[in-house]
């Protein structure tokens, strides 16, 4: 009798890099070039798809719903800027530091979060947010409270490469870290724990019966996604030079999960296209009329859940599957 | 003593706004972030008549809830209604959409600033007890707002609308197979729920002050009175916002340098040892 075999191929083929993906990563070479004035905006761009990425991995592939991812992103950027303030201005040791400080936290948390239902979840990661928050706004001698913390002053990047006025070298530091960090996330995803998280998500009863330890793994990926907002909480702070008390707001939570819903969760694409549609409305709309670009941000939230449940990302992949299916038909 | 009174006002005007919540919330089992929303459109309804239409207090609160709860209902029809059966997710995102809208809205027609509210003569000035000084308006509020609660205690525990409401809640399927109108019972206690955030909305502008940001400011407040009351719970609700409201204010007045750390502090403790509440019962599924 032999063991029934299983073609895996499927699963080893989406780990390779399609063209369209090299294509897509072009863009923000090009970017560079085409937008020499911008290039503050461009990083920042980037930063929050570090975050938005974060927070995929977390709910996009486990299903961990969190209305407090704010809290690693804060605690990373307070702990780059305070390790950058005090003189220890390195900046890959400080996205170190950050990751590990906000992967510590998120690791303690995961134990809180993983007790209870989505709406315990939902209270719990707001509670920390909320209380770091108010940690934070209170402990006004080390971190400046509402005046944000400021004096952080930044060295060349391995020695080298020093920080300038127009943000060249912060927009291709930005870059790198997000692109080596979008690899090593999509390495994760397919492979066989990423699997494991998208199981948990679809059939957590099932799970453990095939014997994936629900509990660690969550845990784990919890872990993970902290330490990746930490480390774009200390670029923010770092290439800003600047922590607002704001990085801990509720409001950045909320607009951080709008993002993703955005660009379409569980597809790692979804949380860049997400937040670069999102973050070049907001720089164009908020031109327009600053006060009132919240509403049409509330608008568009209501309409994607009523009517667009899987974002931008999804509509696209309808849309290709439409075209091929109108050039078949042709080619009969 | 005073400031105990002053907790309990303001724990009973927590009541008043979050009952509504742990009804949506804790039974339909909907996560509706936007109940502070309602709370903050009764509050501008009662400053508007009051001020510009020159209705008087005692009349412009009733009205206040009315209208909220109008609201309510127009919104249970059209949106909240599509999502009942949709993931907890996706009650979130819709509701946190519904209150950025809100408040911008607010902030179009009634700018930044907080809003002025004249009380009545009758509801201003003080009693002074030995030890205990109360101000009439807090009073006043302590009153009404333990009347309403005994009220909804009876019309849960009591009347056949309890009765089928309670039901709708327990198990949806059976009800409606014995002839009760489920939809319309929802939509009821949806406009019940909203109407009471209306008018606690309305009575807190007093207290809690009234600007675009209200919904977010106090949202966490509300959420935590679910958790730690339980859903569904009346008494639970009641006992939770006393507690709440006593804890904030003595915390405030005598260790203002901690702040609302305490009572985040306590709400992720509490979620963590007793998910279902204090006073406990199991949600719908």
């Amino acid at each position: 009798m032999s063991l029934p075999t299983i073609d895996l191929s499927p699963l080893k083929r989406a780990d390779r890099w399609q063209p369209a993906e090299l294509a897509f990563w072009f863009l923000p070479v090009l970017a560079y070039f085409v937008f020499p004035e911008n290039l503050v905006l461009l990083s920042q761009i980037a930063i929050m798809a570090l975050f938005c990425l974060s927070l995929d991995l977390i709910l996009g592939y486990a299903g961990i719903v969190s209305l407090g991812h704010a809290a690693f992103f804060g605690v990373g950027a307070y702990a780059a800027g305070l390790l950058a303030s005090q003189g220890f201005g390195d900046p890959l040791m400080g996205l170190l530091v950050a990751a590990l400080v906000s992967a510590v936290l998120g690791f303690v948390c995961s134990f809180l979060v993983l007790r209870g239902t989505d709406l315990t979840r939902l209270m719990v990661t707001l509670g920390v947010a909320m209380m770091l928050y108010e940690v934070a706004n209170k402990l006004t001698f080390i971190t400046g409270g509402v005046d944000g913390l400021q004096g952080i002053e930044m060295k060349p990047i391995l020695g080298q490469f020093r920080f300038d006025l127009y943000g060249k070298t912060a927009y291709w530091y930005v870059l790198v870290i997000l692109f080596s960090l979008f690899w090593v996330a999509r390495k994760l995803v397919h492979s066989p724990f990423g699997l494991s998280l998208k199981g948990i998500r679809l059939n957590v009863g099932r799970m453990p019966a095939i014997g994936a330890p629900v509990n660690a793994r969550l845990s784990a990926v919890y872990t993970i996604g902290a330490a990746y907002a930490g480390v774009a909480g200390a670029l923010l702070a770092q290439t800003t030079q600047f922590v607002a008390l704001d990085v801990l707001s509720f409001n950045r939570s909320a607009e951080l999960m709008l993002i993703l819903v955005l660009g379409g969760s569980g597809r790692l694409y979804g949380a860049l296209v997400g937040t670069i549609v999102f973050m070049t409305a907001h720089h164009l709309l908020s031109d327009i009329n600053p006060e009132y670009w919240q509403f049409w941000l509330g608008a568009l939230l209501v309409l994607i859940v009523l009517f667009a449940r899987d974002g931008v990302m999804g509509g696209l992949q309808r849309l290709m599957k439409r075209l091929s299916r109108n050039k078949v038909e042709a080619a009969q | 003593m005073t400031i105990l009174f002053d907790g309990i006002a303001s724990g009973m005007l927590l009541f008043l706004i979050s009952v509504g919540l742990s009804v949506t919330l804790g039974l339909m089992n909907f996560v509706n972030l936007a109940h502070g929303a309602f709370a903050m459109v009764g509050g501008y309804v009662c400053v508007t008549l009051l001020n510009q239409l020159g209705v008087p207090f005692l009349l412009s609160l009733p009205l206040a809830g009315l209208l909220t709860a109008l609201v309510g209902v127009i919104f249970e029809r059209t949106l909240y209604r599509r999502l009942y059966s949709a993931t907890h997710l996706d009650q979130v995102l819709f509701s946190i959409g519904l209150v950025f809208m809100s408040m911008a809205t607010a902030h179009y027609f009634f700018g930044p600033q907080q809003q002025p509210l004249t009380l009545p003569d009758f509801l201003r000035g003080q009693i002074k007890l030995p030890g205990l000084d109360m101000g009439v308006y807090r009073l006043f509020l302590i009153v009404l707002s333990l009347a309403i609660a005994f009220g909804l205690q009876r019309m849960v525990s009591g009347t056949r609308f309890g009765a089928q409401l309670r039901a709708s809640v327990d198990n949806p399927r059976a009800a409606r197979g014995v002839g009760i109108n489920v939809e319309r019972i929802f939509t009821l206690t949806f406009a019940l729920g909203s109407g009471l955030a209306g008018l606690g909305g309305a009575l807190g502008v007093e207290m809690l002050g009234l600007d675009p940001g209200f919904p977010v400011k106090y949202l966490v407040y509300f959420l935590i009175v679910v958790a730690v009351g339980g859903s569904g719970s009346i008494t639970g609700s009641l006992v939770a916002s006393l507690v709440l409201g006593v804890v904030d204010v003595v915390g405030k007045y005598y260790v203002p340098q901690v702040g609302a750390f305490v009572i985040y502090a306590v709400m992720v403790v509490m979620l963590v040892l007793r998910p279902q509440g204090l006073f406990g019962r199991r949600a719908a599924h």
